[in-house]
């Protein structure tokens, strides 16, 4: 990075980074918990970029950034819980969490 | 472009990418807790403490150990003997590359008209907690009945079935 990036461009570089790292997680591994793995790390750069977006915000004291990944956190958490919960049920179902392995959709 | 932003940067990248590409899970999720930590810092850089706490608490306290858990319960610590990638792999990473390369060209393309610097915001967390009980009130009632509604889905989504007769 060269000196002229702004700061808040460096932040959204980063964010975009580990965007695309959790995409790339997401769509390429075979277990279940490590595509939930890259769910979260996406998750979590959206949040980077709002962060970065209010601090650098023309009104910061409005907190309209900070409140959106607050409560960007908190449903995060509760998709999580859900998400691991399921992967939970479908191993003891399907004796596996390899997704390449589940490709029928039958009760 | 303080020092310290390249540093957690570093940290926080070098953590996720080892999250998605080491071999072991268990380590997968222990490279995922230094990318939270990371990403906790870089908040905290940013002078966003409140969330730079929460995520701390959040994602290293709960998450990560919400994943380590869902791990260990269901053999994913065993490492697949033929390998860790889909099949297609290829497709997803040409995809994640090219979501890349259009967020940071995105990026690139308007860093002139992106705000230099900004004066410091000092937003106590006073502050914040009067925002929350009074114009994100509603916001926090939904989230509550969210949360409600996760952990009881949650519960009984992993409830142990007795032999085949559902609960």
């Amino acid at each position: 990075m060269t000196s002229q990036v702004t700061p808040l461009a460096g932040y959204l570089l980063v964010a975009a980074f580990l965007f695309s790292i959790g995409l790339a997680g997401a769509l390429t591994r075979r277990n279940a918990i490590l595509v939930l793995i890259g769910i979260e790390l996406m998750l979590n750069a959206a949040n980077l970029n709002l962060i970065a977006f209010w601090r650098y915000g023309p009104h910061p004291e409005a907190l309209t950034g900070m409140m959106f990944a607050i409560f960007s956190i908190a449903v995060a958490a509760a998709e999580a819980a859900v998400g691991l919960g399921l992967v939970i049920q479908i191993y003891r179902h399907a004796k596996t969490t390899d997704l390449d392995q589940m490709n029928r959709m039958k009760g | 472009m303080s020092f310290a932003f390249y540093i957690l940067a570093a940290l926080t990248v070098a953590g996720a990418l080892a999250a998605v590409l080491l071999k072991n899970t268990v380590h997968c999720a222990l490279a995922l807790t230094v990318a939270f930590a990371g990403l906790a810092l870089l908040f905290l850089n940013l002078d966003a403490q409140f969330a730079g706490f929460a995520q701390i608490l959040v994602y290293i306290g709960a998450v990560a150990i919400l994943v380590v858990f869902a791990i260990l319960l269901t053999k994913g610590s065993d490492t697949p003997t033929d390998g860790v990638f889909s099949r297609t792999w290829l497709a997803g990473l040409a995809v994640a590359a090219a979501v890349f390369a259009v967020l940071g060209w995105a990026v690139i393309q308007t860093a002139n008209l992106l705000p230099k610097s900004a004066p410091q915001p000092t937003v106590t967390v006073q502050q914040i907690g009067q925002a929350l009980v009074g114009r994100y009130v509603l916001p926090l009632e939904i989230v509550a009945v969210l949360l409600t509604a996760a952990m009881i889905g949650a519960v009984i989504i992993a409830m142990h079935e007795k032999d085949g007769a559902p609960k």
